[in-house]
């Protein structure tokens, strides 16, 4: 990295940029507009005020700040909102369907796979796409698809309890 | 928090390596951002303008022509660690890439973006090493193939001009009565040391023809470690696995380890001797079941 450039280029101020984005948020089309700096996890927090995706270590590793794009999981931590333009975005507000729970969140309360909760929105959003792809996963399966979200206050058993249940649920009534 | 920046969203190569010619320093290549985000939010460094180049077309195919793999910059570690044909012709490559980072950072970092940052605890510059890659570099009005050997010049830095574009990455078919693994070691979510060896055998498979090894994460840049292949090259099987532990010893020092967090330098060197090993194994397990490329990565 070469530092005599970056302190000439700071010294500079950057003129704002508005790009108009149009996204689908937990199934409503919501257009607004962004800053190419602006951050995928702010604008959802901030700005639509949907506040169970978490900011936590910040540099992609502890997955609180996951989001489902398209079902697929990406960090908004580190996630330009632009990238978010005619995409579906699906928090963790957007997973319950006419007032009843995901089969994922039932069982997480059932196995009691969470603790503080923190880590919760993103853990079952990742297990989302999981299930998704893969409805009857083995523990092992699990354990390397989930690996990249970090539970702070206990082990992970009882996640991995909570997603193996879920998957019985869902394959069972695969409606919900 | 990141600072305020412009960005540009070119259509086409010559476009993207234009405003880099024209923006200089002030401007940098924007992919899939899992690397350069992380050190601009951190205030490391800051660009007055980035370059998204995923508008541009057709720089995300994964293919195979003639006897070469070719794959697109912009492809995602994810989309390279589900390629079909990756998973038939380069299986140890697939398994590097399921196991990069973790889901989210494969699902949106580009295998462009890992090679030109060039951070030193990288999974895919040390396997390509030994797989023989070549790295296409376009600009405005030219393009020129560079071997993996030369990319890597330090920690953060590669042997792309400014306004240069690496594009894509050529792998040659592995020949038959051969075998390729990769390796690493890490508490940390990076991994502290990686190895990746290539070796392919006679058609008795009584002796190794050819032998690469390149150590990564341990120092500045992958390594390709010749000394250490003279150790195996053109030596019978058992001749080779005598000395695949004086191998790994000269792999160890070559890797430049540094004590850091990630572990001191005489345990770093260790853990090189110790996946060398292992690395052996395997190569020899799939060169020895008919090779090809085609040979199965187990473990």
């Amino acid at each position: 990295m070469r530092e005599g450039c970056m302190a000439r280029v700071m010294s500079k101020r950057v003129e704002g940029q508005f790009i108009p984005i149009s996204l689908t948020v937990n199934g409503t089309l919501r257009e607004i507009e962004v800053e190419p700096h602006e951050l995928l996890l702010d604008v959802v927090r901030d700005r639509l005020g949907l506040t169970g995706v978490k900011r936590s270590c910040d540099v992609q590793v502890c997955g609180a700040c996951t989001l489902l794009l398209d079902g697929r999981p990406v960090s908004s931590c580190t996630l330009l909102a632009f990238e978010a333009r005619g995409r579906e975005v699906l928090t963790i507000e957007g997973l319950a369907q006419n007032g009843k729970l995901h089969p994922l969140q039932e069982t997480f309360i059932e196995h009691g796979g969470l603790q503080c909760g923190f880590c919760t929105p993103g853990m079952i959003l990742t297990a989302k796409t999981l299930l998704d792809e893969n409805p009857d996963p083995t523990k092992e399966e699990i354990i390397q698809f989930m690996q990249g979200n970090i539970c702070r206050c206990t082990g992970y058993k009882k996640i991995i309890e909570s997603i193996v249940a879920a998957g019985k649920k869902m394959k069972s009534s695969p409606a919900a | 928090m990141l600072k305020r920046f412009r960005l540009e969203e070119p259509e086409s190569v010559k476009d993207a390596s234009d405003l880099l010619a024209r923006y200089g320093e002030s401007a940098k290549v924007y992919a899939g951002g899992t690397e350069l985000l992380l050190a601009m939010k951190e205030g490391l460094i800051h660009y007055e303008r980035l370059v998204n180049i995923k508008k541009i077309q057709n720089l995300d195919q994964v293919k195979q022509n003639d006897g070469v793999i070719h794959m697109g910059a912009l492809s995602t570690h994810r989309k390279l660690a589900c390629s079909p044909l990756l998973e038939q012709r380069l299986p140890a490559f697939v398994q590097m890439e399921q196991n990069v980072a973790n889901i989210r950072v494969r699902e949106v970092g580009t295998i462009g973006g890992n090679l030109s940052f060039a951070e030193p605890h990288a999974d895919p510059g040390t396997l390509l090493l030994v797989l023989g890659a070549k790295l296409i570099a376009e600009k405005t009005s030219t393009r020129r193939e560079i071997p993996m050997e030369k990319f890597f010049v330090d920690a953060y830095e590669t042997c792309l001009e400014a306004d240069e574009i690496l594009t894509g990455i050529e792998v040659p078919l592995a020949p038959a009565r051969s075998g390729v693994a990769y390796l690493k070691f890490g508490y940390l979510e990076r991994p502290s040391v990686g190895v990746a060896l290539f070796l392919a055998l006679d058609g008795a498979g009584k002796s190794v023809t050819d032998a690469r090894i390149a150590v990564g994460c341990a120092g500045p840049t992958p390594k390709r470690v010749e000394e250490a292949e003279g150790l195996l090259k053109r030596k019978s099987l058992d001749e080779a696995a005598q000395g695949i532990g004086r191998a790994g010893e000269v792999a160890g020092h070559a890797s430049q380890a540094i004590s850091d967090l990630h572990g001191s330098q005489d345990y770093k060197e260790h853990i090189v001797q110790v996946l060398l090993k292992r690395a052996f194994l395997q190569a020899c397990g799939q060169s020895r079941s008919g090779g090809k490329g085609e040979g199965r990565l187990h473990g």
